[in-house]
């Protein structure tokens, strides 16, 4: 693959990024050239339809959501750092760093993947998962297979469980709260990334 | 109970009857069909005597003896069965299998007592040709494929590198044992060891499921045993019989070792391609089967028997091509018939699986109480030192080689049960009676025995208290709440998604080749076609009209009135709910995949509806819904193109109710009002995927048939 040195540059802040992201720079490597494998114009950055492309992705229900979780706060476009960053989320949880784990909270640490996922059913940003963003996450992955009344009442019933103050909404502690059990370590990471 | 036990009773009581009656030299063995099945034989019958004149009343017991024996035998073992599962505490304690092995012992003895004689033996062809390949369909038709693939790698490593370790150390210290106690052992040689060893070192298929189903230990370990004993036996006959041609042979060269290893690969996969292709042919031919409906469940036990003859034949390994064959067809038969013959075929599956492994462990037992037991101290009690403690060693070396490859590490505690659970069985009883004779053949026969019973008996009573205190990994009983399950299936589509944009080439990769080749190619050939979709789903409309014109008072289980927002739900409304979550959504590193159960049927089958997830192609703008059956993931890289549905029968069982118990909708019969009408409104609310080709479809496709359906109107 080249001279690491050489290599580095290619990519802007490589070290800033592995140190913000954690990841080493085999894997900065390796993801560069995915990136520049999905960047079929070799524009030096992503669009929507750069990830459309992806079959495995459009057929998923919330694909879109996903999609749209790369392209934060309004911008069309995503440059390698962003998207390293997005990912970075995934990695897994190195639970012995305490050198830098304290100081600047990396993106694989619990809170952030949750955080993540919250933002997938919070489109509206405003920092709770109102009953309506919960039912159209529940119609995008149930399908046809429910009946609106049936939608209504599990969307229901998962506010009751996890609504402790009773604003009607899910609010990110009360997220974390209801999911304290999961291990969500593993079960957000993708192997592949380290 | 009581009279469970005096019916027993009374049955034991006539099979003695039946073993008296006949004299010691000439009765055949109960399982060997003999030869003579249609005549008389010479002992005449008994019967009341009037002089000169016509008997009224007459008693030919020769002439049924060999079936009359075998259906005895057959239900003794049964009723034990039931007796067992009815004994209160029993179970709990001690598993299945010892407890028949007891009854066996107690049978075995009554008759030596009575006839003073050895009791009928379980002849290695019996068991070979008729008992074992009915357990080991079974478990390979209900084999839950994912799981096994994903570990395959594991398991191949435990199974092939592993009974090497055992065999050759078994093999080896056993000829130090016998070097040492050379006034007694002195004449068993270094290759006697070895066939010893290859016979003994095997984990049995059968005693480990009988135990391991009654401990609820996690899928992973459950699989990773499970599948080691199913695979060994390409390993474990290789060597036998490597073995044993090398004791014939005058003498043995490296060139012979070497065609033995090479001989293990071509057991092995020569094994797995008849199991292939005549799994394929299987397939191939439940497709023509809509005509004759009644006979399909036959095919899969024919061909699945035709397999395991022909790898017997041609002397490679019968487990792996039944197995094979079994997980092959599986899919492709079950897409082709129809509802009734598949549960058909699954109930019938359980059944003879479970007759068979009655019988064995009964007949284990009755085996023992025999005279040419040999006894010595040293040579028994070593054999089973060295079975566990080269196990134990095989096991802790290869998990330490293995953990660096594998995603979720084997932990001790895992390692422990699997070393712990390594049961032999009636395969190496069987192997044993094989070997040609010499002079100390009755004492492997007995130490076999003993190894035999002490791992079943101690092994399988102590393994469950042990698991509670090691506190291994159980599957989880708590069920997770709702908001659990709705954001860990989120999370699951997350990394899915995630995976797709890292262009993870991990093991979903070959999957998805795999799964891309079962579309284009194989479903097309071995799945009946597209048309029977449509008019399958045309029949359900055309029911559902004729239905609704006659008015049916059932519309409407009680449940389904208009709610307010705020009712709470009833408790078999979230057993719905989450039943229609599990069920409906894509599960990807699911660890909650119930394990192989021989008891359970209704369980195995929601899991395969588990496979079915119905996807929505919101992002395309066109409604498209399909279903597929797959066991993987309907992540096909690179394919963007929305994809029709085809699914060909399956259609069909999805629209019918999934219990077993109340079919909805045959594709066969178009009939069937009086079912609904008898329906409960519980498995009305058994969730429909309705297709959505059609308005007037989908509106009419949704009525009655479950609570799902009813107002979906507002749609």
């Amino acid at each position: 693959m080249g001279s690491s040195s050489s290599s580095r540059n290619k990519i802007p802040n490589a070290q800033e990024l592995m140190r913000q992201t954690g990841f080493s720079s085999a894997h900065l490597l390796r993801l560069h050239d995915r990136f520049e494998s999905l960047d079929r114009d070799n524009r030096g950055y992503l669009s929507p339809d750069d990830f459309e492309a992806l079959g495995g992705l459009a057929m998923n229900p919330i694909g879109g959501r996903i999609i749209e979780a790369f392209f934060s706060s309004g911008q069309d476009t995503v440059d390698f750092s962003s998207f390293v960053r997005i990912l970075a989320h995934f990695r897994p949880t190195d639970r012995n760093r305490n050198k830098e784990g304290t100081q600047q909270e990396l993106p694989s640490s619990r809170t952030r993947k949750l955080k993540f996922a919250f933002q997938l059913y919070d489109l509206d940003r405003d920092g709770k998962i109102s009953r309506e963003e919960l039912l159209q996450v529940l119609r995008a992955m149930l399908g046809l297979q429910v009946t609106e009344e049936q939608l209504q009442s599990i969307a229901e019933r998962a506010i009751q469980e996890a609504d402790l103050d009773k604003d009607d909404a899910i609010s990110f502690d009360e997220f974390k709260k209801s999911l304290e059990k999961m291990d969500i370590d593993t079960k957000m990471s993708v192997s592949f990334l380290k | 109970m009581t009279a469970l036990w005096t019916l027993s009773l009374l049955l034991s009581a006539s099979l003695l009857g039946c073993l008296a009656v006949t004299s010691p030299d000439g009765s055949p063995l109960p399982h060997n069909l003999p030869p003579s099945l249609g005549t008389n034989s010479s002992d005449g019958s008994l019967s009341v005597d009037l002089p000169m004149a016509l008997r009224v009343f007459s008693m030919d017991y020769h002439h049924v003896q060999a079936p009359f024996e075998i259906v005895l035998w057959i239900m003794l073992a049964s009723l034990a069965k039931l007796g067992f599962h009815w004994s209160g505490r029993v179970p709990a304690v001690v598993p299945e299998s010892c407890v028949l092995i007891m009854v066996g012992l107690l049978v075995g003895g009554v008759i030596y007592g009575v006839r003073h004689s050895a009791p009928p033996t379980l002849s290695a062809d019996a068991f070979f040709l008729f008992l074992l390949p009915p357990i080991v369909l079974d478990a390979g038709y209900f084999l839950p494929g994912r799981l096994f693939f994903e570990n395959l790698g594991t398991i191949l490593w435990y199974a092939v590198l592993g009974t090497l370790w055992n065999v050759l150390g078994i093999g080896l210290s056993l000829y130090g044992v016998c070097l040492l106690a050379q006034s007694s052992l002195g004449d068993v040689s270094l290759l006697h060891c070895l066939l010893f060893g290859s016979l003994i070192a095997a984990v049995d298929p059968v005693a480990v499921l009988s135990v391991f189903q009654e401990m609820q230990v996690n899928e992973q370990l459950h699989i990773l045993v499970f599948g080691e004993s199913l695979l060994n036996d390409a390993v474990t006959v290789v060597l036998y019989k490597l073995f044993e041609s090398f004791l014939r042979l005058p003498s043995v060269s490296g060139l012979d070792v070497l065609l033995g290893g090479c001989r293990v690969v071509v057991v092995g996969i020569g094994g797995l391609c008849v199991g292939l292709f005549f799994g394929l042919l299987a397939a191939l031919t439940s497709r023509f089967t809509s005509r004759a409906q009644v006979i399909a469940p036959l095919f899969v036990f024919l061909y699945s028997y035709l397999s395991y003859l022909t790898s017997e034949m041609l002397h490679l390994s019968g487990i792996m091509a039944i197995v094979t064959c079994a997980a092959t067809m599986k899919q492709y038969v079950e897409a082709n018939v129809s509802e009734r013959s598949n549960t058909s075929i699954q109930y019938f599956l359980k059944m003879w699986s479970s007759v068979s492994e009655t019988l064995i462990f009964t007949f284990l037992g009755v085996s023992t109480i025999q005279d040419i037991h040999m006894w010595s101290w040293p040579f028994v009690c070593s054999t089973l030192l060295l079975c566990l403690i080269w196990r134990a060693t095989g096991v802790l070396l290869l998990t330490a080689f293995v953990n660096k490859l594998r995603r979720n590490a084997v932990t001790f505690r895992d390692q422990f049960i699997i070393a712990y659970g390594g049961l032999r069985g009636a395969i190496c009883f069987s192997l044993v009676f094989l070997i040609d004779d010499f002079p100390k053949k009755r004492l492997f026969i007995t130490t076999t025995i003993v190894v035999i019973l002490f791992t079943v008996f101690v092994q399988g009573m102590t393994i469950k208290p042990l698991v509670e205190l090691l506190y291994v990994k159980r599957k989880k009983r708590a069920l997770p709440t709702l908001s659990e399950e709705i954001h860990s299936r989120l999370i699951d589509h997350l990394v899915a998604g995630i995976e797709d944009v890292v262009g993870y080439w991990g093991q979903h990769y070959w999957k998805d080749k795999f799964e891309q080749f079962n579309k284009k190619y194989l479903r097309r050939f071995l799945i009946r076609n597209d048309r029977q979709a449509s008019s399958s789903i045309l029949r359900v409309y055309q029911e559902l009209e004729r239905r609704e014109q006659r008015g049916v008072e059932e519309e409407a289980p009680p449940i389904v009135d208009p709610r307010s927002q705020g009712r709470p739900l009833l408790p078999e409304e979230m057993e719905s709910i989450r039943r229609i979550l599990s069920r409906n959504l894509q599960n990807f590193n699911n660890k909650q995949t119930p394990a192989y159960s021989r008891h359970t049927l209704h369980q195995d089958t929601s899991v395969d509806r588990t496979r079915k997830p119905l996807y929505r192609h919101q992002s395309l703008g066109e409604r498209y819904s399909y279903n597929t059956i797959t066991h993987f993931q309907v992540h096909d890289g690179g394919l963007s193109e929305p994809q029709r549905v085809r699914t060909g029968l399956s259609r069909s069982h999805t629209v019918c109710s999934i219990s077993p118990r109340s079919t909805l909708l045959d594709s066969s019969d178009s009939a069937g009002p009086a079912q609904t009408r008898s329906m409960d409104p519980k498995a009305a609310r058994e969730d429909l995927v309705s297709p959505k080709h059609q308005e007037t479809v989908e509106r009419a496709a949704r009525k009655h048939l479950s609570f799902v359906l009813e107002n979906e109107k507002q749609q």
